[in-house]
This record gives C-alpha cells, structure tokens and sequence, in this order.
C-alpha cells in the first residue's frame, strides 16, 4: 500500500509483538522439526499453514509445504482428489497473501502450484482475484508479475494485455506498474510485427502523446517520467547496434617496430610493439565478436587465433567496445607496408542487449609498416621522469601525421532513412516541454535535457554543427540548473553534465584541436597528446573519440571515476591528478590498458575514506572476483597486510608502470605503502618524481 | 385515489401537539424529522393528496394543468412515465450526510449524474476537469499547460482542506493558503494562480458554482477564496458517498419528491404523525393576536400547539406586514425551463449537468445557467427520454426568460416536424452532430422568499441554488429556534432505525 504515514508504536504493540514472537518461535520450530524428519502428516503440515498464516515470509515453510504436497499427491490417483488437493494449497496462498499482498514466498508458491499442472486451473476465478488484489493496490508489483505469469500460461493476446494496462492507467496514471508493463507488451508487439503494431512510429508517437497528457497533468508524478525515458530512449537510439568507432580507423598508416622476443621484458615493451591492437567501438553493448562474426584480412603473418575480448568492467559479457592484438610474426628486416582488412558483415552473433542483431555492415582497411628497429624506444632511456607541465608550449603538430579522428564515417548513411522521423518527433517534444508551466519541475528539466542531447545525438549524425553545439549548450544550461534545484542528485547532473561537456569539446575538429597535439618525446615516436584540464569534468564519456590517444592529461578535474578510458588501447601516459577519486577500485578500468606506463594519481582522495563507497556504485568492482585470492596468499608471505592493501595490490599487480606519482593521497603517507608498490610492480622506475634506483 | 369527500376527514388523536407542519417540501419534511428526532410531538399536514409541496415532482398531466394539487394522482396510467419536479437540483454535500445521518438514505436510491458536468464555452460544449484523472483522460478539450496549472491548483486546495482538516493549532502549516489570500475574491486568487479564462469559468462556475458574473466589480455576489475552497471541499468530499453513485452529484430515483419523501418516513418512524389533504383553515392566535396557539383544520377540528411551521404557499398577513417595507427590493427571482428532448446532449452519458458561465450565450447575462439532463434510467421520463431542467437566477421575468430560451437555443434544434417525415435520410446521416430536439418545453419564473421566524414559522421556498445548501442552512436555523438545545439530527438517530425499513408513514 502506498502513502500511508507511518505511526510510532504503541506500548500495547510492543507487547503484542513479542508474544506474536514467541508464538512465531515456537511454530517455526515444530515446522523445522517436521521439515528434517519429513513429516508429512496432516497435523504437521496444519502447522505449517499456522506458521505462514501469521508470516506468509517463512520460505522454508513455503518448500516443507512443497516437499509435502509433492510426497501426498503422489498417493493420490482420482482427478477429483488431486484437484481439492490443489485448491486447499492455492487457499493457503490466499490466506498469506490476505497477510502480506507482496509475499515473494506466497506468489511463487501459487506459479509453482500452476507449473504443475495437476489439475485443470479455473483460469477465470485466478484473473477475478487478481482485478480484485489489484483495485485495492493497483501498484503491486508481484501481482503484475503473476498477471503476466498467467497470461503468458494461458496464453492471452499480448494485445488484450495492453488494453488492460490502458483501462488501469485511466483509473489512476499514477502506476509504475501498468507503464512498466505496457513497455513490455508494446516491445513485443511491436518485434512479431502483429497487426496494428507495424508502424513503430505509429505506436511511439501515440504512446509519447499518451504519456505527455499524464505529464502535464502531474509533473510531480514520477511513474510517466520513467514511461517517457523508455520511450525517448527507444526514439532516440536506432533499432541495431552499430560500430561507430574503430582504431586503427579506416585507412589509417601505422607504424610498428618489432622488437624482438626475448629483448621484451628488458625494454619494458615500447608503445609499439609486435602486438597490434585493433579496437571497436559500438554505439551499445554488444556481445558475440569472434573470430567468424569480425573478418580479419592481412598479407601480415599473425596469429591466427583471435581472441576478441570486452573492454568492460561488467561480468555481462556485454561491452561497448571490443578489443583483440594481432600477433604480428613476420620476420623482416626490410621496410615494408603491410594492409589489414576489417570487416563486420550482418551477424546474427552480434546482438545487443535488447536482442537485435548487427546489421550495418562495415569495411575498412588500415596499413602497418613494420620498422625493424633495434634501438628500444622503452622509457628506460629517459633520463628523467616524465614532466607533466601544463604551461608547456606544445610543439604544431601542423599536417605532418593527421591525427586519425573521425574517420570512420560508417554510419551515417544508415541511419539517415529514420532519422528524419525521429527527429521531428523528438524536436515537438522539445517545444512541449520548453512550456511546461511547472518551471522547477526536475523531471521536466531533466527530461528536456535528455531531449536535446538525443537531437544533438542525432544531428551528429547529419553533421549540423551549430545546431548540435546549440543542443548541448540549451543541455548544459538545464544541467546547471538542476544541480541547483536538486542538490540531492548533485552527483548525477554532474556526471550528466560531464558528458555534454566532452561531448561539445570533442564533436568538431576545430575545437577539438585546441586541446590536441603531437608531442615529441625524445627517443621516441611522437606521441598524440590530449589535454581537458580544468573542465570540472566527473566522469569520462565519448572515449570513441579517443582511442587514438597515447598521452591524456585530465588533470585538475572532479573526476570521480575513469570508467570508459579502458578502451584507449594505446594510452601510454595518464595523468589525473588533482581530481577527486576515492579509492583504487575506482581506477580498476585502468587495469585493462596494457599500454600504460606513466600515471599520475597525485593529490587525489585515495584512502580519505577508511570505507570505499565507489565499491557500490562500480559495476564490478575488484572485490567480486575470486581469482585474486591465490594473489593474495602470495602476498601475505612476503608480508604485506592484505586486508589493509586489498585493492592497492589487485590495482598495481595489473600494471606495468615506469613512472608513478602517488604523493597528496591519504594512502600514500601510510606506513608501507611505497615497498608495497616496489614489490608489486617490478618495473618501476620512477615513484614521486625520485629514481626508485 | 379519487378527492376524498369532506366528511371523510379523519379526526386526530390528541388534539395537542409540541409542532404542527403544514406542508410537506424539503425543508418542512428536514423539520419534522429533526423535531421528532428530538423527542417533539410532531403533526405533519398537507393540503395535497402528494408528499412534496413546492418540492414534489408530479406526473407531467398534473404539472401541466394550472393548480397541480387540483389533478387527481394517476398511480397505474401510462402518463406517470414522466415525472417532473416542479424544480430541480442536483443533492451534495451536506445533503448528503443528513440523509446517511436521519437514515433517509435507507428510502431513497440514488444514481450519480454520471457523465461529467459540461461547460459552455464560447459557443461550444466542454466536458468539465474535476479530477486528477478527469484532467488526465482528457486529451481532446484541454490543452497540456491548461491540464498543469488547473492540477496544480486542485492540489493546492486539495493540500489546504487536508491541513484544514488536521487543524493543527500554532503550528503553521505551510500547505495552507494563506489568510490574505483568503480574504482575496476568488476570481483574483485564480488569476494569482495563472488559470487562463476557461479554466477560470470551469472552476467559478461548474466546480465552485457561483452564479453571478465574477469578473465585473459591480457584481452583487463576488466569492471570496474562503467560499470558493469550501464549495470545492464539499464537492471532493461529496464523491462516492453512494454504492452506485460515484459523482459528485447525484440524483434520487423517481424524482426529487422522493427526497421530501424520505424525511417524512424518517419523521414518521420516530412518531409524527402524517395526515395528507389537510389544508390549514384558520390559525388559532391568542387574544392579542401575536402569539399562533394552534391551527384550525378543513376538517373543522382545531389542534393546538407550541409552534406552527407554514409552508411557503400560506400568505400569512400578519406574517408578511414586518417584513415588507425592508426586504421587497431584495426579492429574488429564478427563471427555469423544462424541455423533454429526443437524445441526450452529449453522447453515452445519460445523466448530466450543464453549466452556462456568465456572459457566455450574451453579453446581458449577469448569470449563470445551469441545467441538468436526467434519463429513463431515473424512472422519471420514457426510454429514449432525456429532460432538461435548467435555472437562473434573474432580476425580473423577462430577461430570466430570455435567458433561459437562449440557453434551450444553444442546446437544442428547434422541434420540427418535417425534418422527422421529409428529411429522414438526410438526419440519420450525420446523426452524431446534430442536436438534440425538443419534443416539449416550457418556461417560468419563480419568486424566491425566504423563511422567517416568529411564534409562526414559514419555510423558504426553493431558490435559484443547484443544491440544497442553504435550504438546509436555513432548516437548521429554524430548528434551533424550536429546539434550542437539541442537536440537529443527531448521528445516533439512524443506527436506532436501521433495520425498519417498513412504510409507516401514511
């Protein structure tokens, strides 16, 4: 039941609360008892029913009764027994759910009665009492569970489902419930194509007219701004993943210094090195990508057991980007220009997480030209630790080595056809909610918010510059806002805003060049710099857009995480210092850039808190995995306090760094800490700007 | 049923009673029952052979004949299939809870006027938003920002009446509207609140029910916040109140006589007694004619009594001679008019209220208009039926009456009678828009006085309100003149007579 206040308890409650205790104590005894004994008597299994009677939440009573109608029915041999039997269970159900509508116990127990069909259901007296269940609390989940539970057993027409989520939602609009289920019944009506449903666009612009008159009745009421999220996210993105990114890009010239095995583990691996990566980026997480789904063509001997991996923290299997190195073997010592060729045919591997298959097929050649170059370029040679002065004049990188942005210009044809409707239906949303009355409205701004970048998304596609910066700047304003006007999702809007903001400094060449060059290290290739300093940035986004990048400098930031730099394959120098990230677990996407080897992570916030609450807003955080132990016995031999340390070691054990700054973090003052990081990366050179030698 | 012959008046046992009432309309029948709830002797007469007085609703023969009383009743005839009220309203609020109070409801069955009220908006109908999801489902009238600012001010009452309610002394609830505001006209408030015209209108005069314009200075009755908020309370507060009434409004089976009715049997049950054709002859008065002693009766028989309760229709000279000088100029009238129509006005719904805004047929109307369409599933007209009553108030006949043959104008397509025989392909065609006909009508203007109180005691007659508010109001008042101390139809009289449901009232 919804918006009942809550009331302090009485003492006369108290006192009833206990002796219900007691009673509870005592019966859940006996039924335990009977449970291991398998007592399957009539008494015994009366007291069960007393025990869910008063807590219908009493699991194991729910399976004892499980264990004992299966063990009595099988005794039983006449239709007609074995149907009262069935219908004396189903009225314990009732019973329970009397107590508690919202049982987990007592519901399941109902499907798994059905699941079992002994007995003929009376199907129609199962939909009478859950309109009844429903007219007392139209929101209840569970009994919009078991409705669709029912309706797929007997097989209702999806189409009279929805119908039956309009006449609730015309009683009271206010229902998550009926909007969450009409989301479902309309994403399955609209795949098999059923008669009325052909049109998507049909249907999403009388469901987006549906929800508006909802909306503007309540702006306060959150249940259609959800419906609405679902519905612009269906508009706003195309029905099948597609790649939108890919390094090398198409028609790229790379150059790759082979270096010999053995010669490996001294240089500490140079950035370019015999393993080529190749990254894919898609515009939502897909899985599927082997080695017959992605086609891989090249006069370059290489291994040819690819293994396509998930650039992704989630354990899904689901990434936006995807990653496999080439083993390259050949054994020149010519220079020479070897192509490659990539191609995505439509793969019915590749499936995104709604279920649509990949259907833009892509083709894209790049070239490799293999130097055969003994002099390591490793870091080694430096005779000083890399400098990360802001202030430094960064040497024209002027038409020497375009950098290789944006050039993988697949998409744009195909998604040209839709986006015509798409985006007139998402710009009248827009001129609706920009007079939406209720001005502090969170929902409404944030809704228009999201609108727009859609559009911006889109225009994207049709490369209208201004208009899309015009979007983003509308978005950032509204973003501002709500920090302001909510602070309590402060953290959310920041985010939000981070991403609008990396979106407008990245989208063009022009502005995006004012934060790019070519550094010249010495003994070394140039090196792609990117620098986004003082931006206020939280969290990283379009990370597409930077996958050519070696050298990142997102210093004096806000970021709170790094999530999306793990598919810069290449990022050789990293420095975010100055920003506001907690504890490792949070630097984990780290983890999976092999390339790295200088990281700045001074004056951040590790180890401030004694407990890392970025444990739970991470989607898989370090502590999850369970390979990690037998590291950590090794650990504790050469003593080091593991449970002090924990994420520190599964952090650095990762890494191949050259270069560490560490120092105005808490953790970095503690006792240890610096022959922790000796022992757990070898290759060390420099800590804290001091030759570690 | 035929006249009973004179000699036939039954004599009447004792010949002394606390109250006599003669006339049996609403607000008599209200007294009868709260006196005899209150432990009074009670004598109820009426010189008709029908419960109701003004407050009956009689077959149409009988209302058309000029002095209703004089036709005799047809209980079995074919005519008693339309009833008519001699006036009509719709009954809410605290109508309402005296009826569940006195346990009159357990006499009356009701049924909601079902279909949304309709608003006249420049020259076309609107369905009426009263409710959160009224103003959801409506997605044809209303346009979106229109749906905003009218929920967020229904939210804003709706906060207001909740703190009311709670009542919270010292602590200053912030849900409240302010006491400024309050004091502000209505009108006014709902600008404050950014409410565009026509939600204004919907609000003033199909929700809040003012009936004089509001949105001149020069009017009579401008309502403040306090009386609008209240009105809408009542109205929220009235929904549902019934098992197959779930409107705001609603309306008593076979007419409103019923309601009159209702009490009676109340009144009855706790011991007055009822004779029916028992005209008042004389009025027993004391020697220095200023006190009423009694009553005679037609019969001949003179009952004496405490006090005396008169019906409107008595014109009482000594009764009127006070009042006369101050009051004349304050004398309200009410225009009605009552058509019977071939369908109903607005498509699937049978039973609802129409709601014409000041100014909206023409610029002279001062008014509101309001009317009600009732159905054949109220069993006062034939299947396939609808009747109309509608009513202003008005400053003298002949603008009323105008006024009202306005309204019939803009509802109604004139009854003619080739367009049924000659034109029938040519109707049936676009059936959905046309109007509704009229098949009957007529129109009248009611004088309005109001009840007064002395040793002698006059009711009201009906006036130009929708509901029974004030008719009640004044009912109470002039209890609490006879019975000072006692509580007006207390709660408990009801549980007492719940289960005796048997007729005793004749």
């Amino acid at each position: 039941m919804h918006g009942r206040p809550r009331r302090p308890a009485k003492p006369e409650d108290e006192e009833a609360a206990s002796a219900k205790a007691a009673k509870l104590r005592d019966l859940q005894a006996q039924v335990l008892h009977n449970h291991h004994a398998r007592t399957y008597t009539k008494e015994a299994i009366g007291l069960s029913f007393k025990l869910l009677e008063i807590n219908p939440e009493a699991y194991t009573a729910w399976n004892y009764r499980k264990l004992a109608f299966q063990h009595n029915v099988k005794e039983l041999s006449d239709p007609e027994a074995i149907k009262s039997a069935v219908d004396d269970e189903l009225r314990v159900v009732e019973v329970a759910l009397r107590q508690n509508p919202k049982s987990y116990g007592a519901w399941y127990h109902r499907k798994w009665l059905l699941s079992q069909k002994l007995a003929p259901m009376d199907f129609k007296r199962e939909f009478g009492l859950l309109d009844k269940l429903l007219k007392v609390d139209a929101r209840n989940f569970h009994g919009w569970n078991y409705r669709r539970f029912l309706a797929r057993f007997m097989g209702v027409p999806d189409e009279d489902e929805l119908k039956y989520t309009m006449d609730k939602i015309s009683d009271n609009f206010s229902n998550y419930s009926a909007w969450h289920n009409r989301s479902i019944l309309l994403s399955n009506l609209l795949i098999q194509q059923n008669k009325g449903f052909e049109s998507k666009q049909k249907i999403f612009s009388e469901e987006f007219e549906l929800v508006t008159q909802a909306l503007f009745t309540d702006p306060s009421d959150q249940s259609g701004w959800f419906y609405h999220l679902w519905l612009l996210a269906q508009t706003s993105s195309p029905d099948n993943p597609q790649l939108i990114a890919s390094w090398p890009s198409s028609a790229a010239k790379l150059t790759s210094s082979l270096i010999k095995e053995k010669d490996e583990q001294h240089t500490l691996s140079s950035i370019w090195s015999r393993a080529v990566p190749i990254v894919l980026y898609f515009n939502e997480p897909v899985k599927g990508l082997n080695q017959s789904s992605v086609n891989l063509k090249s006069d370059l001997e290489f291994d040819k057991d690819i293994q396509w991996r998930p650039l992704t923290m989630a354990d899904s299997g689901y990434s936006n980007c995807w990653a496999t190195y080439l083993q390259i073997t050949n054994e020149c010592s010519s220079l020479q220009e070897y192509s490659v060729e990539v191609s995505l045919p439509c793969s019915d591997d590749i499936v995104s997480r709604s279920g649509s298959n990949y259907s833009c097929p892509v083709h894209f050649t790049f070239n490799i030209e293999l130097i055969s170059n003994n002099t390591a370029q490793g870091l080694d040679l430096f005779d000083k630790p890399v400098a990360w002065n802001c202030s430094e004049s960064f040497p024209s990188h002027g038409n020497r080595d375009p950098i290789p942005f944006d050039l993988l210009k697949i998409t744009s044809a195909l998604v040209e056809q839709d986006t015509n409707w798409h985006f007139e239906r998402l710009s009248e949303e827009i001129d609706l909610f920009r007079e939406l009355p209720d001005d502090n409205s969170n929902f409404g701004k944030l809704t228009l918010a999201r609108l727009l970048l859609a559009c911006a998304a889109i225009k994207s596609r049709g490369r209208s510059l201004t208009e899309r910066k015009g979007y983003c700047e509308e978005a950032l304003g509204l973003f501002t806002d709500l920090i302001h006007l909510d602070p309590s999702h402060k953290q959310y809007y920041e985010d939000e805003r981070s991403l609008v903001l990396m979106d407008k400094l990245t989208c063009d060449m022009e502005t995006f060049m004012k934060h790019c060059s070519v550094q010249v290290q010495p003994n070394s290739a140039p090196l792609n710099h990117v620098q986004l300093c003082r931006l206020s940035l939280t969290r990283i986004g379009f990370a597409e857009r930077l996958l050519w990048v070696q050298k990142l400098d997102l210093s004096r930031n806000s970021l709170r995480s790094v999530e999306g730099l793990e598919a810069l394959q290449h990022l050789a120098f990293l420095n975010i210092s100055n920003n506001q990230i907690s504890s490792f677990t949070a630097l984990e996407p780290l983890t999976k850039i092999i390339s790295l080897k200088v990281l700045d992570l001074s004056f951040n916030k590790i180890g401030a808190h004694s407990i890392d609450t970025t444990r739970y807003i991470c989607s898989s955080p370090f502590s999850h995995k369970i390979e990690s132990s037998e590291a950590f016995e090794e650990y504790q031999k050469v003593n080091i306090n593991v449970e002090e340390y924990w994420d520190a070691i599964l952090f650095f054990r990762s890494l191949k760094l050259a270069q560490l700054d560490i120092k105005g973090n808490a953790v970095a003052s503690k006792e240890n800490f610096r022959t922790l990081v000796m022992t757990l990366i070898h290759c060390l050179k420099w800590f804290d700007g001091e030759d570690v030698n | 049923m035929a006249e009973a012959p004179a000699h036939d008046y039954p004599t009447i046992e004792p010949t002394s009673f606390d109250v006599v009432i003669c006339g049996t309309g609403l607000p008599e029948s209200v007294l009868a029952a709260a006196c005899a709830a209150a432990g009074k002797t009670v004598l109820h007469v009426d010189p008709n052979p029908f419960y109701g007085s003004l407050y009956s609703s009689v077959p149409l023969p009988s209302f058309l004949s000029p002095d209703p009383s004089s036709v005799p009743l047809s209980p079995s005839g074919d005519d008693s299939h339309t009833v008519v009220d001699l006036h009509r309203r719709n009954i809410y609020s605290e109508a309402v809870d005296l009826l569940l109070r006195s346990g009159g409801s357990h006499h009356v069955e009701f049924k909601s006027v079902e279909g949304r009220s309709l608003l006249y908006w420049e020259g076309q109908l609107y369905p009426v938003p009263d409710s959160r999801q009224a103003i959801f489902l409506d997605a044809a009238t209303l346009k979106l920002t229109e749906k905003t600012v009218l929920f967020r001010f229904f939210e804003l009452v709706r906060a207001h009446i909740a703190a009311a309610d709670e009542d919270v002394e010292g602590e200053e609830a912030s849900d409240k509207i302010s006491e400024e505001d309050l004091d502000l006209p209505f009108v006014e408030y709902l600008k404050k609140q950014q409410l565009p015209p026509k939600m204004r209108a919907v609000v003033l005069y199909a929700i809040a029910m003012a009936d004089y314009d509001q949105d001149t200075d020069c009017c009579e009755k401008l309502l403040t916040t306090r009386e609008g908020i209240q009105t809408i309370a009542l109205y929220s507060s009235s929904i549902g109140r019934f098992a197959n009434a779930q409107r705001a409004f609603i309306y008593p089976m076979y007419g409103h006589g019923e309601l009159t009715q209702a009490f009676c049997r109340c009144a009855a049950v706790k011991g007055a007694l009822y004779v029916l054709r028992m005209p008042i002859s004389a009025l027993l008065m004391d020697e220095e004619r200023k006190n009423c002693l009694g009553a005679r009766l037609t019969s001949g028989q003179d009952i004496l009594c405490q006090q005396l309760i008169l019906d409107p229709s008595y014109k009482v000279p000594i009764l009127d001679a006070p009042s006369d000088g101050s009051d004349s100029n304050l004398l309200r009238k009410v225009a009605r008019g009552i058509c019977i129509i071939s369908k109903s006005v607005k498509q699937d719904s049978s039973n609802l209220l129409i709601v014409f805004p000041p100014k909206s047929l023409e610029e002279q109307q001062i008014a509101a208009i309001r009317g009600l369409q009732l159905s054949s599933n109220l069993a006062v007209c034939p299947p396939g039926m609808f009747m109309v009553y509608l009513s202003t108030p008005c400053a003298d006949t002949s603008t009323g009456k105008q006024c009202i043959k306005k309204a019939i104008d803009a509802l109604f397509a004139p009854q003619a009678s080739d367009s049924l025989e000659g034109h029938l392909k040519e109707t049936s065609e676009n059936n959905e828009d046309l109007k509704p006909t009229v098949i009957w009508s007529c129109v009248y203007v009611q004088e309005i006085t109001e009840g007064t109180s002395s040793s002698l005691l006059s009711c009201p007659t009906p006036d130009e309100h929708l509901d029974y508010r004030s008719i009640l109001d004044s009912s109470k008042k002039l209890f609490t003149d006879i019975c000072p101390n006692e509580e007006f139809l207390p709660k408990k009289s009801a549980a007492v007579y719940a289960d005796d449901d048997s007729d005793s009232a004749e």
